[in-house]
């Protein structure tokens, strides 16, 4: 028991250091994710209202700031009376719920095809990286219209379309990166004592460009926010009536003269989130790798 | 060079530091520096890594970073102007014209995307005189280091050059405006030996021609030995013993310096083991009260706590020590 | 230095095969042209006679080549909604608007970008580093459709001062632009700044101070020069953050280039158009890298000597 608490108590002091060494938008920015994580998580436990059902009695309530606004809606409602703020919490989740998912898919492939060409060299790092560049030369925006058009707006589509923008980026960072490490001595051993290619990538060369790759899905977690909720707004993303943030802004936009609210808020919950995900980011990416800072266009 | 009583010399430093910032308590780099430079001398600075040589030459040129330069305090004469007290900016005009330096690293000094010619050029564009003539003038710098058919070497970049030569290219940038005091901050470290040769004599040969004054910092006694006549040895910040090249070689005041002049191999110096000074030099923080030398000190005594004062050992010799291996002048 | 860029524009060819290819595979695997071309009250008889008519009952490959043949020509077929115009007509007629859009932000975004940057630079953590940091912070950030409608609310419906949409004089020009550069100016200032700090740092410009260049010199030349490689490095992805916010922008801002075209024929499924849009957008971007990489070749003497 004894053992729990010290435990406890250093693992709070670390925290008291760690926390006394940012400086205070880094603050922020980490409490803010927590905040953003914490009600993607937990928003049906947490959320007034059901963010689907609205009350026609209650259109267009102005948040509680404004001249006939009330705690009931503290951000208002939209025109079919559904609750701003529960649709905001529903929002959250579904952004976290594609970065999660986009990112482990476009990082899992971009790695993979990296450290194969960045590993094996020659013809394969050749092909790999042309697939790369024509990735890169494809404006995925249209591919994305086009899913969206002929197959309708699904989470599918939005997933695939977003991974096809990101995979390309940890592939040059993964083959760059294997590439320095290739020739070590150890990878070297690794390859004389037998053990199988796939087993040495795993084992050896993996572990060492993580860090890298972390730092760049940490800075893509903004790019596929904001992804999202374009294709969103554009309505080729997260299909109706899912309230995406993309969408909820998409829907203000005929009442911005009447009811600004309705674009303002989605679109300020999306900025925040953003900057503090940006922030966290390049405060990483100058721990692990500052050559990464400010290279994340 | 045995006018230099009558001379006025034509750098003076006057009680010069380097802090960490504004503060008179913050550490200091270098700190209480005196030193005279002649006309037409070259002065050696020698000492280790981290003694605050290079803060010192970088302080001569006002070319040190915001924050230390903010700490920079003290007076440096030059030709009479106190340069130490003008605003870092105001010094440009002295810059390559009047003082000028050699720096570390040829292979980085040279900006990668202009061509020598334009590098050359943009510097003599400076000079009043050169105007006008601008390429005879830049050919004939490049000719003056040595630069085979320097016509076309105009049109190069310096990426399609060899070290030796870079170094050159940078030794004619800086001396082309014909300085009257070169700063050159371990010019040949870098540079393989027979390189590192040819360019000492260059620079030797160029000196006479330009009688230019030169303070020549190195951690190297063999190319102290070569190139200079007087030496200022620095520890820690302060220069801890300074006389003619001779003396300092023959007899030595200050412990330190004898330490450092054994671990040099010579010719009829190359014992199976070179000693070496035990432990390592104090961080800049972490300076000993006192004489600064003395944790490493062979005759280190309880008397070594106090800072110790200059004393004269010899003619135009002095050192910071409070047992100096040669008899104090007047004492003996 | 030719040599490389030779081999450039062979692989800028290739590219842009390869990527006619996938354009005409995603057309013909995403949807029945037949079906389309038709409408419902087909019969079967009509499919296979449209089918020969278009030479769909061919093998693939031969229709690739018919497709290839076509473009050649600058026959891309026609538009099915917009009165039968040939679609390459159309979308040409709307390249301008783009172009001229995405170049008036591209000019704008690179000058007070590499200012912003520069001056961050050299007087760090000032008033205007603490300016040009939040820029880059916020402008990387904020999703462009809502910056667009926030400007555009305050802008021309609060404040009245400039036109919500239209395009033709310079101040229909301002709220778009505004809205598709900032993404830009934010990156380009970050890289600017970072890159600057880095040269400033270095020996070459010790050396520019030594010889008594002004600072102004010292700065413009020979510390920007040097910073702007890694910029010239990003046109390529800028251009085609461009591209993907000329749809968005086009569509907030109703701006009549082929962002809109492409999203409104993508939206009324008109195929000849989508393709063809696809096509020009994508050898755009192309040929824009291609220059980018020329440019990067010229600019840079290490590049230029090498190969």
């Amino acid at each position: 028991m004894p053992d729990t608490a010290m435990a406890l108590t250093s693992n709070a002091g670390r925290f008291r250091a760690f926390w006394r060494q940012l400086d205070w938008p880094l603050r922020v920015a980490l409490a803010m994710l927590v905040i953003f994580v914490f009600v993607a998580i937990f928003g049906p436990w947490i959320s007034p209202y059901d963010p689907l059902q609205g009350s026609l009695r209650a259109r267009l309530a102005p948040p509680v700031w404004q001249e006939g606004g009330s705690w009931a809606h503290i951000f208002g409602t939209d025109r079919l009376g559904r609750d701003i703020l529960s649709r905001i919490i529903a929002g959250a989740r579904i952004s976290l719920t594609v970065c999660v998912i986009v990112i482990a898919l476009a990082g899992a492939v971009g790695t993979a095809v990296g450290t194969a060409a960045g590993y094996f060299g020659g013809w394969t790092d050749r092909i790999l990286m042309r697939l790369v560049d024509l990735a890169l030369s494809f404006p995925v925006i249209l591919l994305a219209l086009l899913l969206g058009a002929i197959s309708g707006p699904s989470f599918t589509n939005i997933i695939i379309v977003i991974s096809l923008v990101l995979w390309s980026q940890y592939a040059r960072m993964a083959r760059g990166e294997t590439l320095k490490i290739r020739n070590e001595d150890y990878v070297d051993l690794a390859r004389t004592s037998g053990l199988s290619d796939f087993r040495i990538i795993w084992r050896h060369i993996l572990p060492n460009i993580a860090p890298s790759l972390i730092v760049i899905a940490t800075l893509q977690v903004g790019i596929v926010i904001v992804l999202e909720a374009s294709l969103s707004f554009l309505g080729v993303g997260v299909p109706p009536p899912a309230p995406s943030w993309g969408s909820m802004v998409a829907d203000g936009r005929s009442y911005i003269t009447s009811a600004w609210w309705l674009c303002m808020v989605p679109g300020l919950a999306i900025l925040f989130t953003v900057m503090a995900v940006n922030l966290v980011g390049d405060a990483l990416a100058d721990r692990i790798n500052p050559a990464l800072r400010g290279r994340n266009i | 060079m045995m006018t230099l009583e009558t001379e006025t010399p034509l750098l003076e430093m006057r009680e010069v530091s380097v802090r960490l910032g504004r503060g008179a308590q913050a550490p200091a780099l270098i700190e209480n520096i005196d030193l005279k430079i002649f006309p037409g001398e070259t002065v050696g600075l020698v000492g280790e890594s981290g003694s605050g040589k290079t803060t010192l030459g970088m302080a001569l040129m006002r070319l040190l970073p915001p924050l230390l330069d903010q700490g920079l305090s003290g007076e440096i004469f030059y030709d009479g102007e106190d340069i130490a007290n003008l605003r870092a900016g105001e010094l440009a005009r002295l810059r390559g014209g009047e003082i000028s330096m050699i720096l570390q690293d040829p292979m980085a000094s040279l900006n990668p995307i202009f061509s020598i010619g334009n590098q050359l050029k943009e510097g003599l564009r400076l000079n009043a005189t050169a105007k006008g003539n601008l390429e005879a003038r830049a050919i004939q710098a490049l000719e003056s280091v040595r630069i085979p058919s320097p016509k076309t070497r105009l049109a190069n970049h310096p990426h399609q050059m060899s070290g030796g030569m870079r170094q050159r290219v940078v030794g004619a940038i800086s001396l082309t405006r014909s300085p009257r005091l070169l700063i050159a901050d371990e010019p040949t470290t870098s540079l393989d030996v027979t390189i590192q040769y040819q360019f000492l004599e260059l620079l030797k040969d160029l000196q006479k021609r330009m009688r230019m004054a030169m303070l020549f910092i190195t951690h190297d006694f063999g190319v102290v030995a070569k190139m200079c006549d007087r030496v200022a040895v620095m520890y820690a910040g302060q220069i801890v013993e300074e006389g003619p090249v001779r003396d300092i070689f023959n007899r030595p005041a200050h412990w330190y310096t004898r330490a450092l002049l054994e671990s040099v191999p010579t010719v009829d110096h190359a014992p199976e083991r070179l000693p070496t000074i035990p432990g390592s030099p104090p961080t800049i923080t972490g300076r000993p009260r006192g004489c600064r030398f003395h944790p490493r000190c062979a005759n280190a005594q309880s008397k070594c706590l106090e800072p110790p004062v200059d004393v004269e050992v010899g003619a135009k010799h002095h050192a910071k020590c409070w047992f100096p291996l040669r008899a104090q002048r007047g004492a003996a | 230095m030719l040599k490389i860029i030779a081999t450039r524009v062979i692989e800028a060819f290739i590219a842009l095969l390869l990527m006619s290819i996938v354009i005409f595979l995603l057309s013909r695997l995403t949807g029945d042209p037949i079906a389309l071309l038709l409408g419902d009250g087909a019969t079967d008889a009509d499919k296979i006679a449209m089918a020969q008519e278009l030479g769909l009952d061919r093998p693939l490959p031969v229709q690739y080549l018919n497709f290839l043949g076509n473009a050649l020509t600058g026959d891309f077929g026609q538009s099915v909604t917009a009165g039968k115009q040939p679609a390459l007509d159309l979308v040409l007629s709307r390249l301008p608007a783009s172009l001229s859009l995405a170049g008036v932000a591209l000019i704008f975004t690179l000058i007070i970008g590499i200012v912003f940057g520069v001056l961050a630079s050299v007087t760090r953590n000032s008033p205007i580093d603490v300016a040009a940091r939040l820029i880059a912070l916020v402008g990387q950030s904020v999703p462009s459709f809502w910056l667009g409608i926030v400007l555009m609310y305050i802008f021309a419906v609060q404040l009245r001062l400039l036109p919500t949409s239209g395009y033709g004089r310079p101040e229909h020009y301002i709220l778009p632009a505004a809205t598709l550069g900032l993404f830009t100016l934010a990156a380009i200032t970050r890289l600017v700044r970072s890159s600057m700090l880095e040269a400033l740092g270095s020996e070459y410009i010790k050396l520019a101070r030594v010889k008594g260049l002004s600072e102004s010199i010292v700065i413009w030349k020979h510390a920007l020069a040097n910073s702007l490689i890694p910029v010239i490095t990003f046109m390529g992805t800028f251009f085609a953050v461009m591209i993907t916010g000329a749809v968005i922008v086009e569509t907030v801002f109703s701006w009549p280039g082929i962002g809109r075209l492409a999203y409104e024929s993508i939206l009324s499924r008109d195929f000849p158009v989508v393709q063809t849009v696809v096509l020009v957008i994508t050898s755009l971007f192309i040929i824009a890298n291609l220059l980018v990489d020329i440019l990067y070749i010229v600019v840079d003497p290490r590049m230029r000597s090498r190969g």
